[in-house]
């Protein structure tokens, strides 16, 4: 079984429309660079300039953030589903 | 009363229509809600307030409402309680509680947002809302929900502490318990609010939502008698409600309504939970999130969506940010209550204990005046402290018996010298 990248709403304008993209990456850096590579327009909301996930994006390896997990070099096995969750915040400070 | 705000990206500056979204969809960083203070100068005066009742809506033109709004019930209006005995304790010329565990209608300052929140749910034709929730928050969902003729559904996490969960299902609202912690809940309502038309507050209502926090800034400097304090100490878990006081003040002074001043804003957090208090000690760019392990549960939120802006402004505020243990808390609570009769749940512990820590390191100094916010009722968090008042032996109603009593209490039973005093 592949590799699932499951993609919110907001982010569908950069995938044709599909809510998930199938991979066959053995990390989340790799699947996040496939992802990023086969639809390049969503490359600069999933990484910053210093080349790290965006500050205000939560990746998700199934129902775990992968900042528990290692971060994105934690490694993937067949069938799991990659989530990509934009973060809530309300905004405030200056 | 004509609407003077709009949305805007905080990080790209993009503007946005009044819709329910909580990010640019430009660059899918927060937006919030900004307001065109040169209109609301000419709209409303501090001297308008005057002849308005005491509560949230007397600022009713620095909330995001429209222009029909008709509020539904009275919300906020706490009082700001001068402390005495701890002052005196702490050596503190001026200290005061801002006192949210009697915020109608639910007895936390989640009556804040949900009012604010539930105003723009109303105006954007939702028919259900919801929330993810620790507790106060579904609380005060579920009552104005009911109030105000809305279905509602909040998201828990599975072990939340019973008063809570009962607080929120006595208003008939429906309840879905999650196992996983908060962080896993939240994840989950935005996929709900990506797939489903509800107006989830604290998730695409968000933006609408965390500006009733600002009235609890308001009502601070008000108390004051229009002036700012030097110091505010202030819970953190998503590590919202900051920064919101702090707009709250920078808008006061924007408006000329009080004298600008520098505020150092404390954080305070409980050690089991402290990616925010952790961030702003170590000076970390991101904070590290954390899996929380603590009493204060109403405070357990390990990957605070608002961290990294709460660390910025406490730094740049000059102010800090501390933590306190679970022991901590409940001698925290006990304090309160014994001192100044307020009685407040965990959170409130937490930020009576971190200011007690504050003064200990000298960054809250003696001539200086600071407020405390207390922003939820102990009634709510028993569980918390149960096991520090054991149930006591009952004695015959007679008077010997009470008397035997004292004697075996305080070995005295001689009217003059018997005190209530434990």
């Amino acid at each position: 079984m592949p590799i699932t990248i499951e993609i919110p709403t907001a982010f569908r304008r950069f995938t044709d429309g599909s809510p998930k993209v199938d991979c066959s990456a053995t990390t989340i850096a790799e699947a996040l660079n496939e992802l990023t590579s086969r639809f390049p327009d969503l490359g600069r909301h999933v990484r910053d300039d210093q080349g790290q996930i965006r500050q205000f994006l939560n990746v998700y390896l199934n129902e775990e953030d992968i900042r528990f997990l290692g971060g994105e070099n934690c490694t993937l096995k067949d069938g799991d589903r990659v989530l990509l969750v934009p973060s809530i915040a309300g905004g405030s400070g200056s | 009363m004509a609407v003077h705000y709009r949305l805007r990206c905080k990080e790209c500056g993009k503007t946005w229509d009044n819709s329910p979204r909580s990010f640019c969809e430009d660059c899918f960083s927060p937006v919030e809600v900004s307001y065109d203070y040169d209109a609301l100068k000419k709209t409303v005066r501090r001297e308008d307030l005057a002849s308005r009742e005491f509560n949230m809506w007397r600022y009713s033109e620095l909330l995001p409402l429209s222009e029909d709004f008709a509020p539904t019930g009275a919300v906020g209006g706490t009082p700001l309680v001068a402390s005495r005995k701890l002052a005196s304790r702490w050596g503190l010329q001026e200290l005061y509680f801002k006192n949210d565990a009697v915020c109608f209608p639910s007895l936390s300052f989640k009556d804040r947002v949900v009012a604010t929140a539930l105003a723009a749910a109303r105006r954007f034709g939702f028919e259900t809302v919801g929330c993810s929730s620790t507790g106060n928050l579904a609380n005060a969902v579920a009552a104005q929900a009911a109030q105000q003729g809305f279905d509602a559904c909040v998201f828990i996490p599975a072990d939340l502490e019973p008063a809570k969960v009962l607080n929120t299902a006595v208003y008939g609202a429906r309840i879905v318990r999650i196992n996983g912690n908060y962080d896993q809940v939240n994840r989950l309502c935005s996929q709900i609010a990506d797939r489903f038309h509800w107006g989830l507050v604290n998730v695409n209502l968000r933006p609408y939502y965390s500006e009733g926090s600002k009235t609890h800034g308001y009502e601070i400097a008000e108390q004051l008698g229009w002036r700012l304090p030097d110091n505010v100490v202030v819970p953190m878990a998503g590590g919202s409600l900051i920064g919101k006081i702090a707009k709250a003040f920078r808008e006061l002074v924007t408006l000329g309504w009080v004298e600008a001043k520098p505020v150092k804003f404390f954080g305070a957090q409980a050690t089991g939970c402290s990616p925010i208090s952790d961030g702003v000690k170590r000076n970390l760019q991101r904070f590290e999130p954390q899996k929380p392990n603590t009493i204060a549960r109403s405070l357990a939120i390990g990957n605070p969506a608002d961290g990294p802006y709460a660390i910025k402004l406490i730094r740049e505020s000059g102010g800090w940010a501390e933590d306190v243990s679970d022991p901590e808390i409940v001698a925290a609570i006990k304090l309160l209550a014994e001192s100044e009769g307020i009685f407040t749940e965990t959170a409130g512990g937490v930020t009576t204990g971190v200011t007690q820590k504050l003064i200990a390191q000298n960054r809250i100094k003696a001539h200086e005046t600071t407020v405390v916010c207390i922003t939820g009722n102990g009634l709510k968090t028993t569980d918390a402290i149960a096991a520090e008042y054991p149930a006591t032996e009952a004695i015959a109603p007679r008077l010997d018996a009470f008397e035997a009593y004292l004697e075996t209490q305080i070995g005295t039973t001689a009217p003059a010298t018997v005190s209530a005093k434990a």
